[in-house]
């Protein structure tokens, strides 16, 4: 079996290795805070301490007087933001995106309340400590559990239902449990940072951390009432982000604002803290699964509700339930969601938004229903495997589920598993076996690429495209080197800048399926433009660089734009995942140590293996903090966090973390791209935290319903 | 940050002339001071750097061990001497902080360190022992980490140190200098519970300063075990930690020490326990009884309460490891 697993997954070091990967390491990669532009100033928010209420003073007589102190920007003297302002008369609508500065409402705990701007960090810093603000308090609620009958259905989609309502309930064997996953901050090594930066009233640059540099220079555009092609965003290098760097947070706005008041370059860089409170996380949320099944372990209903929590001024949604709907062949499923509202900063999309969530508590059911039933739980699976799309009845694009559950379960050594829970243990350690899967949608939207071939036979490629990690550069190159017949050696790539052709933002998994897509059309149409310079009689793949000199050409190039396909019309279209762990678990104190993980993704085919590997590893690592260590904890009398730092927020570390083998199905989709990829990033975690707490199960007989899963909660 | 002076006198005499005037910080490694200092949570005047004194040293003297107190945790966590006749404070210094962190951290500045308790950090938030007089943020609040012996109404936060656990184990002696000429005083008498005065972590003077630790020597080289119960493998503070070191002759315990860490504003002796095992057979039952005296007042406050059952646990397990019956 070994043998046969080698053949198809990509060994450690097969395929090209990161084409940044040495500016990385060496530092020599530019993350946004480290341009240095003339005259750069810097800048430090101070936040609320209160809740909810209102500013009723704001002391920034000391902090303006500060030694290298340049502004002190509140409510009461920021420039208006135009985009924020009421239009043609119209009041501004009362919910929608934070506006920072606007005036003296609080909405959340550490909500932005003035910036400091000075000509050093460190003054900037004191300066802020001196800002001291009197407020009205009123009362707040930051706990979604205590508030859950305040929830209410988001726009649009808030239920679902197919066949019978509560089918489950009739059923012989059955499952109802509640299951929650607690406010987990993205968290990203590198802080949000923005140089904003005025180069005329009408122009405006920005070096900024983003998923996308055209969404950003859309926000900005938009907000200062500029015209697109005015604004210009920079971000080369992005130190993670995971769903974080989606959107435009105040901060940027914030930081925008004080380079038109101190008219020079402002650097604002968030704290570890600010982390908490300012770009977004993965929403508190409550579950309840119910789920019905025959005694040969076919299910009848499925009844899934949810409720999430959002701010007061902005309903966040995700899709929690929709992993019911769609993941297994059950004729009866009905869904609820509801958003709760508190007085918080806005949650935001999070590797795996909706789907990590509900996937926890659909997996932890599927795998208690499977112990009363007495049934290995892959079998279960593979019992309700659904061959069409059980909600639209469309045919799969592609699915090979089935084999990425073979190849785990082999890889892992699933035979060994004990169907007992609490049954096996070794050297003082119970020791336990678990799975559980996901799924996510594989999109595709259009994007532009530009491709320049030269006389010394390098092609330039360009887009806006960011790369947050993945290596979004190294599979474009290994594209255009497959196609163009060149080494990747002779291949740029040129991303990160709103001046590039466009590209979507980077999130939903979906960029090697769009810009890869436009990278493929873009060399079958350079080679097409070779192809009628040569004429009649040439091959696919010429020696471009002799061709362009017979020519007498300096280069050639194409603009190729791409849409998003229209494979959605006939087919739905996913990619899959299932993870496998082996468990080791203290009986006396509770300390569950992960042994083993196997993660198979079938997302198509893979086109950088050592990237995708590191993807997958990432995602099943991000998948263990959520399961293990990661809670972003509130002190609901003062609605503050009370751990928002790296001491006490628990990441995992190396010591957590075994050898991790990833795994590829690798057969490409026929339908959704020329490419045959489909997205990797969000199933390499959707579904990770169910499986180790189906294996912490199957160690030591203890079922942890309410993520992370601490020693406290295994030993109680 | 606010602005601050900083010295560093060249002698130890220098040092104490200046360290007793108010405002007045000495800084070592200044893995936590620095944290402290940017959170706000203290604003010093001056830092007395002291890495220039001549107390790094590692050394035997007639009866024990002296370790200087400017010795950084990673040479102490790696020293010869340390490794084959104290293993329990090598383990113990291991299981702390990082690599990087040890790098830098002192044996001195490990026994200052400020407690990790959350309403400490911010200031914002209720802390009797930031800012006497507000309150305590932990009793009713957030106190998953806290201490569940020794409290007071004015302050449940826990000494956060992993090699004081060891060192209050090991009976060793802190070796202190002062205008006066020099004291010694115990290791387990050196911290101090937290009272009506949280603000105060210890017995050191305001005019004092820390020279040295001093380790008797002992027999329990080959049943010691540090066991550190965490929410993450490595880099993470205790939830519980127990310091065991046995001195075990033909399977019955001639002597035993029993320290932990995690549970109180100092780290605990569990003297009770120690008694309870000596002329005994090195069993689990022996042992788990021994477990079991040693929470005799132990107390929690709601998300700490697993602590009670968690803290049993562990001493039974350090002691199992440090028998070798693991």
């Amino acid at each position: 079996m070994k043998k046969a697993i080698d053949s198809i997954m990509p060994s450690s070091s097969a395929g090209m290795s990161r084409i940044d990967g040495r500016l990385k390491v060496t530092g020599a990669a530019k993350y946004s805070a480290e341009y240095t532009p003339a005259g750069l100033t810097y800048g430090v928010l101070v936040g609320s301490t209160i809740t909810k209420g209102s500013i009723t003073s704001i002391d920034t007589k000391a902090a303006g007087q500060a030694p290298g102190v340049l502004a002190v920007i509140t409510h009461l003297n920021a420039p208006k933001v135009p985009g924020d302002q009421p239009e043609g008369g119209k009041p501004v609508p009362p919910k929608g995106a934070f506006k920072v500065f606007y005036d003296d409402k609080i909405y959340y705990n550490g909500q932005p309340i003035a910036l400091v701007i000075a000509d050093t960090f460190e003054r900037a810093l004191f300066g802020a400590s001196l800002v001291k603000a009197q407020y009205h308090t009123d009362k707040h609620i930051t706990n979604l559990p205590d508030n859950r009958s305040n929830g209410f259905p988001p726009r649009g989609e808030g239920t679902y239902k197919r066949g019978t309502e509560d089918a489950w309930k009739a059923a012989p064997f059955k499952v109802e449990q509640e299951y929650i996953v607690p406010t987990v901050t993205h968290n990203p090594m590198e802080l949000h940072a923005i140089i904003a930066n005025w180069d005329a009233d009408n122009k405006l640059s920005v070096w900024d951390k983003t998923q996308g540099v055209k969404g950003t220079q859309e926000d900005l555009a938009h907000l200062f009432k500029l015209p697109v092609e005015n604004v210009q965003v920079h971000s080369q290098f992005v130190g993670g982000a995971f769903g974080s760097a989606l959107r435009t947070w105040p901060h940027e706005v914030a930081a925008i604002i004080g380079a038109k008041v101190v008219k020079k370059p402002v650097k604002l860089v968030l704290s570890r803290a600010d982390m908490f409170t300012s770009v977004g996380y993965r929403p508190f949320t409550w579950q309840k699964i119910a789920i019905g099944a025959t005694a040969d372990g076919k299910l009848t209903g499925i009844t899934h509700e949810a409720a999430g929590q959002t701010s007061s001024y902005e309903n966040f949604t995700e899709g929690p339930t929709g992993v019911s709907q769609n993941l297994y062949a059950c004729p009866n499923v009905n869904t609820k969601y509801h958003l709760v509202a508190l007085d918080i900063a806005t949650p935001t999309w999070m590797r795996g938004p909706g789907e990590a969530t509900g996937s926890f508590a659909l997996e932890s059911a599927l795998d208690e229903l499977s112990y009363s039933l007495k049934l290995d739980p892959v079998e279960l699976r593979l019992r309700n495997y659904a061959e069409k799309d059980p909600e639209s009845g469309k045919p799969f694009s592609s699915k090979f589920l089935n084999e990425a559950y073979q190849l785990g379960a082999d890889h892992i050594g699933w035979s060994e598993r004990k169907q007992e829970p609490a049954s096996v243990k070794k050297d003082g350690w119970l020791v336990g076996y678990g799975m559980a899967g996901g799924m996510f949608g594989a999109y595709r939207s259009g994007a532009t690429i530009r491709a320049k071939m030269n006389t010394d036979g390098s092609l330039l490629l360009q887009s806006a495209v960011s790369d947050i990690g993945p290596g979004t550069g190294t599979a474009m190159v290994l594209i255009a080197s497959e196609q163009m017949g060149i080494p990747a050696e002779k291949i740029r790539f040129e991303m990160g800048d709103s001046s590039l052709p466009n590209a979507p933002t980077q999130g939903g998994s979906a960029t090697t399926a769009s810009v890869g897509s436009a990278v493929y059309q873009a060399c079958a149409d350079l080679k097409e433009k070779f192809q009628k310079l040569i004429g009649n009689g040439g091959t696919d793949k010429p020696d471009y660089a002799k061709v362009l000199k017979e020519h007498n050409l300096p280069s050639l190039e194409v603009v190729t734009e791409t849409g998003g396909g229209n494979g959605m019309e006939k087919y739905a279209m996913n990619s899959w995942s299932v993870h496998f762990v082996k468990v080791l678990v203290n009986p006396a104190t509770g300390v569950v140590k992960i042994d083993k993980v196997a993660c198979v993704a079938d997302s198509g085919h893979i086109i950088s293996p050592k990237t995708a590997r590191s993807q997958v590893v990432g995602g099943a690592i991000g998948g263990i903090g959520m399961a293990l260590m990661e809670e972003s904890i509130i002190d609901h009398r003062y609605g503050r966090y009370i751990n928002n730092n790296f001491a006490d927020y628990h990441v995992p570390v190396n010591a957590d973390i075994p050898q991790i083998d990833a795994l590829f199905v690798n057969k490409p989709d026929p339908i959704i791209n020329p490419m045959g990829a489909k997205g990797m990033a969000e199933i390499a975690l959707i579904g990770m935290a169910a499986a180790v707490a189906n294996a912490v199960y199957n160690a030591s007989g203890k079922r942890v319903r309410d993520l992370p899963i601490t020693p406290d909660k295994v030993m109680a | 940050m606010k602005q601050f002076q900083y010295v560093r006198p060249a002698t130890q005499q220098g040092v104490l002339d200046v360290i007793n005037k108010p405002g007045t910080k000495i800084i070592a490694g200044g893995t936590n001071l620095v944290d402290l200092m940017k959170r706000g949570v203290t604003a010093p005047d001056k830092l007395v750097d002291i890495n220039q004194l001549p107390l790094k040293t590692i050394a035997a003297t007639k009866t024990g061990l002296h370790i200087g107190a400017l010795a950084l945790n990673s040479v102490v966590s790696e020293n010869a001497v340390v490794a084959d006749k104290h293993p329990l404070l090598a383990m113990a210094l291991k299981a702390g902080a990082s690599p990087q962190l040890r790098n830098m951290a002192t044996v001195g500045g490990n026994m200052m360190q400020r407690t990790r308790c959350g309403y400490f950090y911010d200031v914002t938030m209720p802390c009797n022992k930031r800012a006497p007089g507000t309150g305590c943020g932990a009793i009713e609040g957030i106190n998953r980490m806290h201490a569940i012996f020794g409290a007071s109404p004015q302050c449940i936060a826990v000494h956060p140190s992993d090699m004081c656990v060891a060192l209050a184990a090991l009976d060793a002696t802190v070796i202190v200098a002062g205008k006066k000429g020099e004291r010694r005083l115990p290791f387990t008498e050196f911290h101090r519970l937290p009272g009506d005065h949280p603000e105060l972590d210890n017995h050191l003077a305001k005019d004092e300063l820390i020279t040295g630790v001093e380790i008797p020597d002992n027999n329990f080289a080959k049943n010691s075990y540090y066991l550190k119960i965490r929410d993450r493998q490595s880099y993470a503070f205790a939830l519980v930690s127990v310091a065991a070191a046995l001195d075990i002759e033909n399977g019955t315990i001639k002597d035993a020490r029993l320290a932990m860490g995690g549970v109180a504003h100092k780290p605990w002796r569990l003297f009770d326990a120690e008694k309870s095992l000596i002329g005994k057979k090195a069993t689990e039952e022996n042992f788990e009884h021994a477990a079991q005296l040693a929470m005799r007042g132990a107390k929690g406050y709601g998300n700490n309460s697993f602590k009670l059952k968690l803290a049993p646990a562990t001493i039974a397990e350090a002691l199992k490891h440090a028998a070798g019956l693991v």
